[in-house]
């Protein structure tokens, strides 16, 4: 995804001289064909996240679109009240690229995980939350950012991550993207766990039977509750996968939405436990260790579906 | 705009008279930081700043942040004065139903640049408009008027690293020394001296006047820096211009009472 940003970005700019990139000196191997190609559009602050958010807003409320690209537990908590001033509060045009949502960059240690940079940006008033899971919508969702009045946070993986979504589909911001029906539950995903929820509907199929629904929620916020109705409606049960903490994330939109429907439905959050990982080791392992793997997630849904 | 010293002598006592007014009806706090600003902003606005009261986003105007937020009283009377809105609406200041909050709302009124209230955000903010107006090929400037206990923050310094660096010379800092901060003299809370030694080992060009001469403010401000972006040390008193005010650390939270404003008003005739 950190690729599919920067081509985009590079496209954005080509396109709109408004657009400007800002980093706290991070982006080395990513950003610098940006820098060669518009050195005057090009801002590194040093390792200074609050005044790079600000600088932004300063651009931003001069009628530019700064996008501030870096590590999101950095540019979202280092820098916090910073965002909350100058980009919620003023309503500023900055848009906050972070790359490594959840445990992406894992055996770097908690430092460098974001876990709860979901649920402080949502809590932000003006602020739009996007967190694409899959190259595909990263293009798409960077590309439509441009035209959003007001701050927006894009929380990005890392690289690599595979294209899952129908890339025959429409891409909208605001719109659940269905990656599959299914009669017997729904699964929600955000951000980095869109893949994984695609393998967890493969097991559920041809390991127990269970046909299930998948939607990757790209948009947090403002969150697609008309989706969501349509699902709870059906009255089977509904589950969140996310790589966040297991609060004010994903699952906790969706909950809010659900408590408030009026509907009875079976709900359950996948989510990392309310504690920092002192674990060593990939994404991969510190998702098994907290049972956020394929065939953990498989087990518990089957057993929650067949309960029901 | 011709304004002799005497004009704007008149100017300045005519917006220390609103902001006593307006800390007198609203029980505010911050009175003596706002009267500490008021000739500093008299000169901006009356002599150096190119804006335009009727058209106030046209886009080749000069920028003014102030990022000491909580002096906002000066900053609203200063804009009326100017006659981007109505003095009326110095009524309106931190009451309920009120138009004018406390701390700097840009939404408030027309004039207002940045909304502010939480220390150290003006400077990058307005490094962040030095950029894009260097971008365009603007020729405006930038003044952000900063309060000295404001230096402490983190965030100011990683500004005053950057701006040298980037050889900004359209923003110029204004730094209102008036030697108090939240819990006393800010010698004792936190010494920054030798505060004129920090700032050219940064890059800056560090001019010290007296923050109420108009003289010396103007020559400050209206002189373009050519080698150097430029930070002006204005020396002021805080609670300037009502006695009883003057360097009394208590006025930082006092607001005045019926005989005080009286007393004030007069004194500011």
């Amino acid at each position: 995804m950190r690729t599919t940003f920067i081509n985009t970005l590079m496209r954005l700019a080509e396109e709109d001289t408004r657009v400007f990139l800002v980093i706290a000196d991070l982006g080395f191997s990513v950003v610098e064909e940006f820098e060669r190609t518009f050195p005057d559009r090009f801002i590194n602050t040093g390792i200074a996240e609050a005044n790079a958010v600000s600088i932004a807003a300063g651009l931003a409320l001069s009628g530019k679109l700064p996008y501030v690209y870096g590590i999101a537990p950095f540019i979202t908590m280092r820098a916090f009240e910073q965002v909350r001033v100058d980009c919620a509060y003023m309503k500023t045009n900055v848009r906050l690229v972070g790359v490594g949502g959840g445990l992406s960059y894992g055996p770097a240690g908690a430092t460098h995980h974001a876990v709860e940079d979901i649920a402080i940006m949502r809590a932000l008033p003006n602020m739009t939350v996007l967190a694409p899971g899959d190259p595909w919508e990263a293009e798409h969702l960077i590309a439509q950012s441009k035209e959003i009045q007001g701050p927006v946070y894009i929380r990005l993986g890392k690289n690599k991550e595979p294209v899952v979504s129908d890339t025959t589909a429409n891409c909208r911001i605001g719109r659940a993207n269905i990656y599959c029906d299914g009669t017997d539950l729904s699964i929600l995903t955000a951000g980095n766990t869109f893949e994984l929820g695609t393998q967890v509907v493969r097991t559920l199929s041809n390991g127990y039977g269970i046909k299930a629904s998948l939607a990757n929620i790209h948009t947090v916020k403002p969150f697609d509750a008309e989706y969501l109705y349509h699902r709870i409606k059906t009255g089977r049960p509904v589950v969140t996968i996310e790589e966040h903490n297991i609060i004010g994330g994903l699952g906790s939109a969706a909950a809010e939405v659900i408590a408030e429907s009026g509907i009875r439905v079976t709900f359950k959050r996948f989510a990392l436990p309310d504690e920092y990982s002192h674990y060593v080791g990939s994404q991969e392992y510190i998702r098994s260790r907290w049972r956020l793997d394929c065939a953990s997630l498989a087990e518990e849904i089957a057993s929650l579906v067949q309960r029901k | 705009m011709k304004k002799s010293d005497t004009d704007l002598e008149c100017i300045a006592k005519s917006i220390r008279r609103s902001v006593v007014r307006m800390a007198h009806a609203s029980k505010a706090s911050h009175t003596g930081s706002a009267l500490s600003i008021v000739d500093l902003l008299t000169v901006l606005y009356f002599k150096v700043l190119n804006v335009q009261p009727g058209n106030p986003g046209y886009a080749v105007r000069d920028r003014f942040v102030l990022s000491k937020g909580h002096a906002s009283a000066a900053l609203y009377a200063t804009l009326a004065e100017r006659g981007f809105f109505e003095k009326a609406l110095l009524d309106t200041y931190y009451i309920d139903g009120g138009v004018l909050p406390g701390h700097v709302d840009f939404t408030a009124v027309p004039g207002i640049e940045v909304s502010s209230g939480s220390l150290g955000h003006g400077l990058s903010l307005g490094a962040g408009m030095a950029l894009a107006m260097q971008y365009d090929r603007i020729s405006s400037r930038v003044f952000v008027l900063m309060g000295d206990g404001e230096l402490n923050e983190g965030s100011v310094w990683e500004s005053l690293m950057f701006i040298p660096h980037k050889h900004l010379l359209n923003i110029t800092i204004i730094v209102d020394c008036n030697n108090y901060q939240g819990y006393g003299p800010s010698a004792e809370v936190m010494n920054m001296a030798p505060l004129d030694g920090k700032l050219e080992s940064f890059g800056w060009e560090v001019v010290c006047i007296n923050g109420h001469s108009f003289g010396e403010i103007e020559k400050a401000l209206q002189m373009k820096p050519c080698a150097k972006p430029r930070i002006v040390l204005a020396c002021t008193v805080k609670g300037k211009g009502v006695s009883y005010m003057e360097g009394e650390f208590v006025w930082h939270y006092k607001s005045p009472d019926d005989q005080q404003l009286a007393q004030a008003l007069k004194e500011l005739e």
